[in-house]
């Protein structure tokens, strides 16, 4: 029976994880899957709204800027609006440039802000991070079973509110006129539609996905250290929504749940299978094989499992 | 007075060994960037892969021949790493080849080039997980030797080995750039880079012109990395951590522009020298991001490059 409420606990807590990388996808598949923008700072943009969150949330401490004992939903919506802004710093400076620019951009903000993370002791506590981040439900937690369920109930709501309004906006003019902007970014600007626009506004709202992420991770494990954001964390986004399904959301999340599921199995295995002096090692190992997973992906299989509906509009049926 | 002028001008000095370094690996970003159309994120583990392969067959020929193990005058390296640098600098353009052949290719057949980048990311990531794999993360040398820096005049000093490394680099940079201007084979990678549809037409072999893009690319990323091994310890993520000045310096000179990479590189490192002395170490790494950053607000198409 003990037995029994560890898995359903232990159950409950990964997947509310998966769910919550799954949030991060779905704002990747907003940026490339629907509009073409390359993003390859997701860690940069997940640690921010990470620590902006734990800032607001916890107590004081002394030695430490920060700490204003905020309400976690306070901290949420901080986060979301700390990343959007920085998405859309960064998208100003570059989306009207060749699209590779993003991509190198994003990637520079990704070691600017783990640069920040470190050194900047007195605002993000260096390499040792932030802990005692307030958990959702805690007074629940004495009942890990209740507690585990209560949250993986507060992550399927967002989840499920994400992807409503995600697939709403799809379907609106404005989500197609994102797909155009992909397509042929010519024809949409001799449509009349300002591209420019349209593409930073896909990358905030993106990007205000991942700092939710980042947030509702940090205050789900309760504490955050650089080493969480570093490169590995955005190549497993990405291949979360290369093996699901780039511009599909349902994709998205599949991705999520498989390449979670695969990224503890091949924990747990590395685990058996290596003695602890060798567990470096074995963590590059798993690094190789989700690269090789995404590179025979790309090339074997780039729709992913569930890829994108082509179609113009509902309203329009065949017509792609 | 003296000493204040000693400090500002050694920091020049640094900030240019770290610059040659930057200068060579960023002619590779800015060859594959131009002529294959992609931001290759793996340059940096090319960087990384040529040092540990020198590293391997200096290694190998000091167990085999002990007498490659001698220094070579006032060197701090053996014979054998010298002979196992220009060994690593091909293979490394082969290993390229290979991912190429594997990953690239299919890819560009498919005509999504943009998908290359999220490869190359990938790809990068595994190959920097294999260094550490097969070699660990901890810290290797060349050689264990200590070398004395000998005064310059103005109060510059810099090591035997520092100043080989410049002109090495100077060496490299001369031959590929006379090779660019200068024969047939430069004249139809410059075409494909303008231009590669009307290059087939005209009859150009663009597979070949892509080959010799990664032997290029690589193999100076390659040489770029067994000098940055001479001055930094060798560790899987030194090319990884060298990516952003990469670019940073790629785009600072001009995308496709093989000066302007170097004049680019040179920029950043003695911007980065620069940082280390007046606002810390710790600092350093944020310097290639305002580089890019400014060059990307002010000027796009960099210092030597063409309009689009």
């Amino acid at each position: 029976m003990a037995s029994m409420s560890g898995m359903l606990a232990y159950g409950s807590g990964f997947v509310t994880l998966a769910l919550v990388s799954g949030i991060a996808c779905l704002g990747l598949n907003l940026q490339w899957g629907q509009t073409g923008l390359f993003n390859v700072g997701v860690a940069g943009f997940v640690a921010l709204g990470a620590y902006t969150s734990a800032l607001l949330t916890t107590a004081p401490v002394a030695g430490r800027l920060g700490g204003y004992g905020l309400p976690i939903v306070v901290g949420w919506t901080a986060a979301m609006l700390t990343a959007a802004a920085a998405s859309a710093c960064v998208g100003a400076a570059t989306l009207r440039l060749k699209s590779d620019y993003l991509a190198i951009t994003s990637f520079g903000v990704a070691v600017a802000v783990e640069l920040v993370l470190r050194n900047a002791e007195s605002l993000t506590g260096g390499n040792f991070g932030i802990g005692s981040i307030p958990r959702p439900f805690e007074r629940l937690s004495p009942e890990p079973v209740a507690f585990g369920l209560a949250n993986l109930l507060l992550a399927c709501l967002v989840v499920a509110g994400a992807v409503l309004v995600l697939e709403r906006l799809l379907r609106s003019p404005w989500g197609r006129v994102l797909r155009a902007v992909r397509e042929d970014e010519r024809a949409a600007s001799a449509l009349g539609k300002h591209v420019a626009r349209y593409r930073l506004e896909a990358f905030a709202i993106g990007g205000a996905l991942m700092g939710l992420a980042g947030a509702m991770q940090a205050h789900w494990v309760g504490f955050i250290s650089p080493d969480n954001y570093e490169a590995a964390l955005t190549f497993q986004i990405w291949t979360m929504l290369i093996v699901g399904g780039s511009g599909n959301n349902w994709g998205a999340l599949l991705g999520a749940g498989l390449v979670s599921m695969l990224w503890s199995a091949s924990g747990l295995a590395t685990g058996l299978l290596f003695p602890p002096e060798d567990q470096a090692r074995a963590a590059a190992l798993r690094i190789v094989a989700i690269g090789v997973l995404l590179a025979v992906m790309i090339v074997l299989r780039p729709r992913g499992l569930i890829g994108e509906r082509l179609g113009v509009s509902r309203h329009l049926p065949g017509v792609r | 007075m003296s000493l204040a002028g000693a400090i500002s001008l050694q920091f020049l000095a640094d900030g240019l060994i770290a610059g040659a370094t930057i200068g060579l690996g960023a002619i590779g970003v800015t060859l594959t960037y131009s002529i294959l159309r992609f931001a290759n994120f793996a340059h940096g583990e090319f960087i990384s892969i040529g040092c540990y392969l020198t590293l391997t067959i200096a290694g190998a020929c000091g167990a085999w021949l002990p007498a490659s193990r001698a220094t070579l005058g006032d060197f701090s390296l053996s014979c054998g790493v010298i002979a196992a640098a220009l060994l690593a600098v091909p293979l490394t353009g082969l290993l390229a080849l290979g991912l190429d052949a594997v990953l690239f290719r299919p890819l560009r057949a498919r005509g999504t080039p943009i998908t290359a980048v999220i490869a190359s990311f990938g790809a990068s990531l595994a190959l920097r997980a294999l260094l550490e794999l097969a070699f660990s993360s901890r810290p290797r040398y060349f050689t264990q030797e200590l070398q004395i820096a000998i005064p310059l005049g103005f109060g510059v000093r810099a090591t035997p080995d520092q100043m080989a490394l410049l002109g090495v680099t100077a060496v490299l940079v001369v031959a590929l750039h006379v090779i660019l201007t200068r024969t047939g084979t430069g004249r139809a990678m410059r075409a494909v880079s303008e231009n590669p549809t009307l290059a087939r037409v005209v009859g150009i072999d663009v597979a070949q012109v892509i080959r010799l893009t990664w032997l290029f690319g690589a193999g100076l990323a390659a040489s770029a990395g067994i000098l940055l091994g001479l001055v930094v310890q060798i560790r899987p993520t030194m090319g990884a951590e060298l990516l952003l000045p990469l670019f940073a310096a790629a785009i600072l000179g001009g995308i496709g522009s093989v000066p302007g990479a170097l004049a680019g590189g040179l920029i950043v490192g003695i911007a980065e020298a620069a940082t280390v002395q007046f606002a810390g170490a710790e600092w350093r790494a944020a310097v290639a991001f305002l580089v890019l950053i400014a060059v990307l607000l002010l000027r796009p198409k960099g210092l030597f490059g063409r309009a689009d």
